[in-house]
């Protein structure tokens, strides 16, 4: 494997889940061990394992059909898995509902925004704090997050814009004081301004504590924002590090499936069934 | 002048009709399950009520008291268990499981009641009225049904639109998943919607009892078509569409009825045939249950 510039190669960006950075001591916040998902005869994920600690901004890249919406939505308790756990700061949440999980500290931004349409914005938010965890986020915080949604609280959510929805599904999940935020594909159908502003209130988030773990399809908004990365390929992880340690051509390979530049395999390990 | 009559009578009919229905469309509206037991278990809130006042010798009209926060309780245990188990098998199983209540309640109903009819005795009230002219005639009972109706389909709306629990129940209807993803449990949603559907069926089986006279049968040959054409000429999921669904079906059963007594029925499912064809969606048109 050749060094990447100026990044000395300490193992970090070995294919399969890597051994942790310097920093990333103690318990992890989230963890995800073997987890094994199958829909249907389908198997979505093979034996990934992810740890998130506090702090982060965890980004899962792959192509599509990757697996890495059935792997939030598995941690968010959507999907059973076929075997492997899901530990929220060490404790087993693997045979919880989603509606306890929430109640523990995770919070999915599900794909597509998913709003209850005929509800207004308030009401959205209102739905999201019914089972809030104490913390500091507010209808008032959120409000404040995004400056125009005070004044248009009383409106429709299926009538606003796209990214408009995105920043009430944020805030539906924020107003729940999750300890982990799981964010689905923030940019899907989003115009590339407006995917700026709304991973523009990345800092903010992560100054109050929040941890972010997100799926993203755009490799390069990933890498923008990112602590650390891992990238998937039919449901296996190919690649895993923080993005410092990491070479484009790293990076293409493992999402790809391609041979390496010097000929090493970054495709899954024993290839999917 | 008899026209006049005949609509006014249909109107207030419509009251009744809007208070079976508002049950049906409730449950549509959340569950998506089609209660095809619904009428049955009008029948049932009738029963019971005999029950309850051969008990404790309440006067009739005041049964609701105990009848209704029964039903409510019923309807809660019912949906967490043996509808939420079929639901949990698929929307479609929910009506072979409803229909089967139905014919369980029913045989069960006749088993112990036998076939004859009974009614809730409520003296002179049953025939008291208002006297307008010399063709206008207001019972004062028929009146009371419909401002009953009117008032519950008023609370129902104002609890879903402004209560925790409304709101929860509307944001599970838009999104059962997203209302779990917010740490909402949707089968206990579930369940309150069933207590309110099941509270305003007993209410409905009540009125019906001291209207007229009841039997184990009339649940599946009456009760449930009224109701259902009601929600469908009136618009699925929609409380203000129920009422105007079953005024008109009320009104044209009445109108009906005045041309010649034996086509009350006839006219109903005319005309809700002909907005099944003409305006599936229903007069208002709306799918929210707002």
């Amino acid at each position: 494997m050749t060094s990447p510039p100026g990044q000395a190669p300490d193992g970090e960006a070995q294919a399969g889940p890597a051994p942790h950075g310097q920093s990333q001591d103690g318990v992890p916040l989230l963890e995800v061990r073997g987890l094994t998902v199958h829909h249907g005869q389908l198997r979505a994920l093979a034996d990934v394992s992810l740890r998130v600690f506090p702090g982060d901004v965890y980004a899962i890249i792959g192509a599509n059909g990757a697996g890495k919406s059935t792997l939030l939505r598995s941690i968010a308790g959507l999907h059973h898995p076929t075997s492997g756990s899901i530990l929220l700061d060490g404790v087993d949440v693997t045979s919880q509902r989603p509606e306890r999980r929430l109640a523990a500290g995770i919070a999915l931004v599900p794909e597509g925004r998913r709003l209850f349409e005929s509800l207004t914005v308030q009401e959205n938010l209102l739905v999201g704090s019914s089972y809030a965890r104490p913390g500091p986020w507010s209808l008032e915080r959120v409000y404040e997050l995004f400056g125009w949604m005070r004044e248009r609280r009383t409106q429709r959510a299926a009538l606003l814009s796209g990214g408009e929805q995105q920043a009430v599904a944020i805030g539906r999940a924020l107003v729940a004081n999750p300890r982990v935020l799981l964010l689905d594909e923030l940019s899907l159908g989003l115009a590339p301004v407006v995917v700026h502003r709304i991973y523009g209130m990345l800092p903010e988030l992560l100054s109050a504590g929040v941890t972010v773990l997100l799926v993203e399809q755009d490799v390069s908004q990933a890498l923008l924002v990112a602590s650390r990365i891992h990238c998937l390929l039919e449901g296996t992880t190919t690649l895993e590090g923080p993005p410092g340690g990491l070479s484009p051509e790293n990076i293409e390979s493992a999402y790809f499936g391609l041979a390496g530049p010097n000929g090493h395999v970054s495709g899954p390990e024993g290839a999917p069934a | 002048m008899i026209w006049v009559n005949t609509i006014i009578q249909g109107v207030l009919l419509g009251g009744l009709y809007a208070l079976f229905a508002c049950g049906l469309s409730l449950m549509f509206g959340v569950m998506k399950v089609i209660n095809l037991a619904h009428g049955d278990l009008a029948v049932v809130a009738g029963y019971v009520a005999v029950g309850v006042i051969a008990v404790t010798h309440i006067p009739a009209v005041w049964s609701f008291v105990l009848v209704v926060p029964i039903f409510a309780v019923f309807g809660y245990v019912l949906q967490r268990t043996l509808i939420q188990a079929a639901l949990d098998r698929g929307v479609l199983t929910t009506l072979l499981v409803t229909f089967g209540l139905s014919v369980v309640i029913e045989n069960a109903l006749l088993q112990f009641f036998s076939a004859n009819s009974h009614s809730l005795a409520i003296g002179s009230l049953v025939s008291d009225s208002l006297k307008l002219g010399s063709q206008i005639s207001i019972a004062y009972l028929s009146l009371a049904i419909f401002v009953l109706a009117v008032l519950v389909l008023l609370g129902l709306q104002y609890f879903l639109s402004l209560s925790k629990h409304g709101r929860l129940i509307r944001a599970v209807a838009d999104d059962r998943e997203a209302a779990q993803l917010s740490g909402v449990d949707y089968r206990h949603i579930f369940g309150i919607a069933a207590a309110i559907a099941f509270a305003t069926v007993a209410l409905a089986g009540l009125a019906f009892g001291m209207v007229s006279s009841f039997d184990p049968t009339i649940g599946t040959t009456q009760l449930l078509l009224f109701a259902f054409e009601a929600v469908v000429i009136g618009g699925l999921g929609s409380l203000w569409g129920t009422l105007a669904g079953g005024i008109i079906l009320g009104v044209v059963q009445q109108i009906g009825s005045q041309i010649n007594p034996a086509d009350q029925i006839l006219a109903g499912q005319l005309i809700f045939l002909a907005v099944l064809v003409l305006r599936p969606q229903g007069l208002t048109g709306r799918r929210s249950s707002s």
